[in-house]
């Protein structure tokens, strides 16, 4: 729901490094987003194409890649991975503990660039 | 033909936001005035815990309020109807609020004349739970009416707030809301969570709600 605002600031990022690599074209764009965030892939690409009209990174591809929601168990500190669905109900697979951290799944970054 | 380089980047895509976060923290750390994010699903009770608060506290503290809505100011209206310092922001059409629009906000008010801010978000259980705010502490309010299986459905919102308020309790003995299951899988998502059963409409439970309320505030006034 938030698609906009985190396409902006894709494409600020992705700017600036075309700026100081002198690139003329970018091609593709790897993300990472934690499987906790609920980001639609297809409405990235679609505000990303209308946002970079007229620059380098005008049709370039974004690849996402999933990160894992990884837990670490409050009883044993054991790390294990769950996913949304199973996040109101989590026992951890070691001992059986209810309670965990969240480790990580919430993550949003612009990991590398493919250029010309 | 010209070849593929890659180049690495690793950059936080929500950096600014992080960023601008820090600043309204540490502005309102010196100014010694606490920021609330209060976040909820539309009709859970927001503006009508707003307006109890006001009463709770019944002037002990120096309050300001900063709306957020999609549209109209009717929110706004209520508050300052009852003589407290309330701005409202019109997101247009955004879904959540960011450190900027708080920013806004808070430039908006002589916070240096206010003990607490409450930021009343835009309703939605999604977004705001991904943009820090810059506030002190999040709090949430769930009802009754909408169910004790949202922490399942909305994982991210209970496990990012300090305290969630489970509002309009008048309404359990018509309901098969089960407050025991819903503690249950707060709890497991976000073990240091404290949860408070309130009714908006009757005023029960609101009273632990100011008493948790000012011992946060002359917390955060003591130690930050």
């Amino acid at each position: 729901m938030h698609e906009l605002p985190i396409t902006e600031s894709i494409l600020k990022i992705v700017l600036k490094h075309a700026e100081g690599n002198r690139v003329q074209k970018v091609i593709a764009i790897h993300l990472q987003v934690g499987k906790l965030s609920d980001l639609e892939d297809d409405w990235i690409q679609r505000y990303f194409d209308y946002l970079s009209r007229g620059t380098v990174a005008e049709g370039a591809k974004l690849k996402i890649e999933r990160t894992p929601v990884m837990m670490r168990c409050n009883g044993c500190s054991a790390s294990y991975e769950t996913d949304i669905a199973r996040m109101g109900d989590l026992v951890c697979p070691a001992c059986g503990e209810k309670d965990g951290t969240i480790l990580s799944g919430r993550e949003y970054t612009v990991k590398e660039m493919e250029v010309l | 033909m010209e070849e593929i380089r890659l180049i690495e980047v690793k950059e936080e895509i929500l950096f600014d936001n992080i960023k601008q976060a820090g600043e309204v923290r540490e502005r309102l750390r010196k100014t010694k005035t606490m920021l609330l994010n209060l976040m909820s699903s539309p009709g859970s009770g927001k503006t009508s815990l707003i307006l109890q608060t006001i009463e709770g506290l019944g002037g002990d503290l120096r309050l300001g309020v900063i709306e957020a809505d999609i549209e109209s100011t009717v929110d706004a209206e209520k508050v300052a109807a009852r003589g407290i310092r309330a701005i409202q922001l019109r997101t247009g059409g955004f879904c959540h609020l960011d450190a900027a629009m708080v920013t806004q906000g808070i430039d908006a008010m002589d916070v240096s004349e206010l003990d607490l801010v409450i930021i009343e978000n835009v309703g939605n259980l999604v977004c705001p739970a991904e943009f820090d705010t810059g506030a002190y502490k999040n709090v949430m309010i769930l009802s009754v009416p909408e169910g004790d299986d949202k922490p399942l459905k909305y994982p991210l919102m209970f496990s990012v707030c300090d305290l969630l308020l489970v509002n309009k309790i008048d309404y359990l003995s018509l309901s098969d809301f089960d407050i025991a299951v819903l503690r249950k899988r707060v709890l497991a998502l976000n073990p240091r969570i404290i949860i408070l059963e309130v009714s908006c409409k009757t005023g029960a439970g609101i009273e632990s709600w100011i008493d948790w309320l000012k011992a946060e505030v002359a917390a955060f006034k003591r130690f930050e």
